[in-house]
């Protein structure tokens, strides 16, 4: 089966820092990949590459057959790949609904075509807030959300994009077991509808429960990928990453 | 079109001299803009300031233009300092430098010049000392004296600058607050202290470019607005917080310059350094040596 | 309200203006009364691109001055009827617009706003050298007293300021209609978070593009007619830094997130200092208006409108 992503030895330099160092990854449709690493190594670099938002220097990422370089972020997310920030970006002058409208807007319209009234674009806007966590908030400004309310306005904007590959980067941080457990379900359940998803994470125990399959960036390089029981007795992660 | 070679060579080395002073008046922007990404286009207007200080005390008191501004250092660093203050107050605590920021600086740039007309009017103004008027001659070339003491005592306030970012903990600071205020924090230096001293520095070069660009021609309050577009044209060419890419730029504009206002027409002169900024900015952002 | 109901309720508010003007029956009204719908125009189109998109640009008086000197320009070629003129300012600024914005919109805000200042002093510098319009030395075009329209004598300065009157009519309904629809809602995104935009699917490029055209056609408009108007052009004065200075600070005085607040921002600020010139100086004046802004921008950084809706906002529970 061919890959939904295909990461084709990308590189990238800030000056005379290289934060990605021929990095290569392959992503099936509808797999769970995991991605771990140290602060610093490249992960959230290495979104940026695929997404759009940087410029690999050099390397080829093939998203659904087509390559992407040259494409602007919109384009790929209308292509259907999309993330959330690991710092949460709310628009910050809109309502929680209409921070999710943008996507509905923007991503799925041109997509689709604009086949929804007002009416439609409000409950599907409902529904995703509903699945978060947020309905009661949904005309609420960022400003007036939490850390955590805000990671959850992320993942849902990310998701109202209808992607066929979603990348969550460091959703979780700050969660309760219990939320956590919650957006781990709401993935699963993504997952299940056919969404391919990409896990950024520290919290260990997410990420095990989660993963099919686990990918280890240390230093701009990849270290370790494969299956996640292997991975986490592998030598160089645990020393690298996990420690004792 | 026929050159002549005497004419050539002297408008290079003319271009020269005032791509030095282009230089001095660079370096604050080049700190402000480069390291501290704080649009500042007001600088232009503390020049001016700078320019009608050295006017003032030189013209009454008969004090070398030079001294006046070394004099006035301290009073232009702590302006600075105040004026960054009222910035990061305002503004950069509450991430809206973009829109706001931009609009508080140019409404700066703008009561600066009012103000200036108000008090000293539009006419030209223009300070005495020992060297405006005669010019050394090296075979072919006029080096007019009042071109050159500026160039030098801009390269060498430059260099100075440069000495100091890069040997002294607080200038090596500014660098670093520049690259990363988190890894700044993390090593107990404030940074917030560290960029209103920094823009206090920025400022206080305007003082000495001040007395520098009055001495070098005639001023009167508009001709800020021709040096906005030079300096920041110069700062993004030379590539942004790089000071050797600065004064490798201020070269290749005051020459440029020299050139057109000799075989052109100084109508023109204006719309050099903002034609060469535009370029820059379609085609190559990061300049000629920026990170 | 849609524009069709709130373009009929301007324009009736117009006619009731025009109607007030004809019953003072003072030319001073309408010279003046000109100028201010001149900056409604003008700070109306520069919202579009600095309150709607959050990009600064510096350079509105080059976008009316191409509007001032490409009627100039078509005087001495081939004249034609002023409400003509206007639309080919608005060809030819916008399509300096979007040139501009196609050469630097993809650079940070910062870089557009310091580009839109030497666009400026470039267009300047172009056009004193050009002496087809007259270069530095100016042009002059001689207003007619009046003008034949359906069979009526109409007074030219009234006729000037009823096309300003109809133009400031359609900048604000445009600008409203933009602000309601997707576009606008896609320019808050751009403010708002420019990175983030993109990754919702949102076409950043595109949308900034069509916001420094209309922004530039606007201003290009408004300047058409400025030569009959004035009657000797000088580039000094087109591209005078007043023009820079109002149409930046009328909105953020009066507030950018609305099509009203350059509305307010203009009518306060064009009237004050249509009194502080006659009565204290045009040097005081512009003073005055910089220290303004400089005030606005600290302790009100929504203008007036913004106030107005923070005391809304408190009093309800």
């Amino acid at each position: 089966m061919s890959a939904l992503l295909h990461v084709d030895s990308i590189s990238k330099r800030f000056g005379g820092f290289v934060a990605l160092d021929g990095i290569d990854l392959e992503v099936k449709p509808g797999e769970r990949l995991g991605l771990i690493g140290p602060n610093g190594s490249g992960k959230s670099t290495l979104v940026n590459c695929i997404c759009g938002t940087l410029q690999n220097e050099s390397g080829v990422v093939r998203f659904d057959g087509h390559v992407m370089d040259g494409l602007a972020a919109h384009q790929r997310t209308h292509r259907g790949l999309a993330r959330s920030f690991q710092l949460p970006r709310p628009f910050h002058s809109m309502s929680l609904a209409d921070n999710l409208r943008i996507p509905l807007l923007y991503t799925v319209h041109a997509r689709l075509g604009p086949l929804r009234s007002a009416g439609d674009l409000d409950a599907r806007c409902g529904e995703l807030l509903e699945t978060v966590g947020l309905a009661k908030k949904a005309k609420h400004m960022p400003r007036d959300l939490t850390q955590v309310e805000m990671r959850k306005l992320e993942l849902a904007r990310a998701m109202a994009a209808e992607p066929k590959l979603l990348i969550a980067d460091e959703s979780m941080a700050g969660l309760s077991h219990s939320e956590i457990e919650d957006i781990l379900a709401l993935l699963v359940q993504l997952n299940e509808r056919g969404i391919t998803i990409i896990l950024i994470e520290h919290i260990m125990s997410a990420v095990m429960s989660f993963s099919q399959r686990l990918a280890v960036l240390v230093s701009g390089k990849k270290i370790a990928d494969g299956k996640p029981e292997d991975v986490v007795r592998d030598p160089e992660v645990v020393r690298a990453y996990l420690g004792q | 079109m026929d050159i002549s070679f005497d004419l050539l060579i002297n408008a290079i080395v003319a271009g020269l001299l005032l791509g030095g002073f282009y230089a001095a008046v660079t370096a604050g922007v080049s700190i402000s803009f480069g390291m501290l990404d704080i649009v500042n286009i007001a600088h232009p207007a503390f020049i001016i300031l700078g320019c009608y200080i050295a006017y003032f005390f030189n013209i009454n008191y008969g004090v070398d233009p030079i001294i006046v501004s070394i004099v006035a250092l301290p009073a232009f660093y702590a302006l600075g300092a105040a004026v960054y203050q009222v910035y990061y107050q305002s503004f950069e605590k509450r991430g809206q430098e973009s829109l706001r920021g931009l609009a508080f600086f140019f409404g700066l740039l703008f009561v600066t010049e009012v103000s200036l007309i108000l008090v000293f009017g539009v006419d030209y103004r223009y300070v005495e000392a020992a060297y405006i008027g005669p010019s050394i001659h090296i075979g072919l070339i006029d080096m007019p004296l009042r071109m050159l003491v500026p160039c030098l005592v801009a390269l060498a306030m430059f260099g100075a600058l440069e000495i100091f970012v890069t040997r002294t903990f607080i200038g090596r600071a500014i660098m670093a607050v520049s690259q990363d205020q988190l890894a700044l924090q993390l090593m107990a230096a404030d940074p917030i202290r560290i960029k209103r001293i920094a823009f206090g520095i920025s400022i206080a070069t305007a003082s000495m470019a001040g007395a520098l660009l009055i001495i070098i021609q005639p001023v009167e309050p508009s001709v800020g607005r021709e040096y906005i577009g030079r300096v920041f044209a110069i700062c993004v060419l030379g590539g942004l917080g790089s000071m050797p890419g600065t004064l490798i730029a201020a070269f290749l504009l005051g020459v440029v310059e020299s050139l057109t206002a000799t075989f052109y027409g100084p109508s023109w002169a204006p719309a050099v350094a903002f034609g060469f900024l535009l370029l820059t900015l379609a085609f190559r952002p990061a300049g000629l040596m920026g990170r | 309200m849609n524009t069709l109901s709130f373009s009929v309720i301007a324009t009736a508010v117009g006619l009731a203006v025009l109607a007030f003007a004809h019953w003072l029956g003072l030319d001073y009204f309408y010279f003046a009364g000109y100028t201010i719908l001149q900056f409604i125009v003008l700070s109306t189109a520069w919202n579009i691109l600095g309150g709607y998109c959050g990009y600064v640009n510096f350079g509105s008086a080059a976008f009316f001055a191409m509007g001032a000197y490409s009627s100039v320009f078509m005087h001495k070629f081939y004249p034609l009827p002023v409400p003509v003129l206007v639309v080919i300012g608005a060809v030819v600024s916008g399509i300096v617009g979007f040139g501009m914005g196609y050469l630097t919109l993809r650079l940070r805000g910062a870089f557009f706003a310091i580009a839109t200042l030497a666009m400026a002093v470039v267009l300047q510098t172009l056009v004193i050298n050009w002496e087809y319009v007259g270069g530095s030395r100016g042009a002059y075009i001689i207003r007619p007293e009046s003008l034949e329209v359906a069979g009526l004598t109409i007074n030219y300065i009234e006729y000037l300021f009823v096309l300003m009157l109809i133009l400031a009519v359609v900048a604000l309904a445009t600008s409203r209609a933009i602000e309601r629809s997707q576009l606008g809602f896609g320019f808050a995104t751009i403010r708002d978070d420019e990175l983030a935009a993109e990754t919702c699917g949102v076409p950043t490029l595109r949308l900034k593009l069509i916001a420094t055209t209309l922004s530039g056609a606007f201003m290009g408009m408004a300047g058409a007619p400025f030569p009959y108007y004035i009657g000797y052009l000088q580039p000094q004065s087109a591209f005078g830094l007043e023009y820079a200075v109002n149409s930046i600070a009328m909105p953020m005085i009066g507030g950018t997130t609305s099509w009203v607040g350059p509305l307010v921002g203009a009518i306060l600020l064009g009237s004050a200092q249509q009194y502080a010139t006659v009565t204290i100086s045009s040097a005081v004046n512009l003073l005055i208006v910089g220290l303004m802004l400089v005030a606005f921008v600290i302790i009100a950084p929504n203008g007036l409108i913004g106030l107005v809706q923070e005391r809304l906002r408190r009093r309800q529970p």
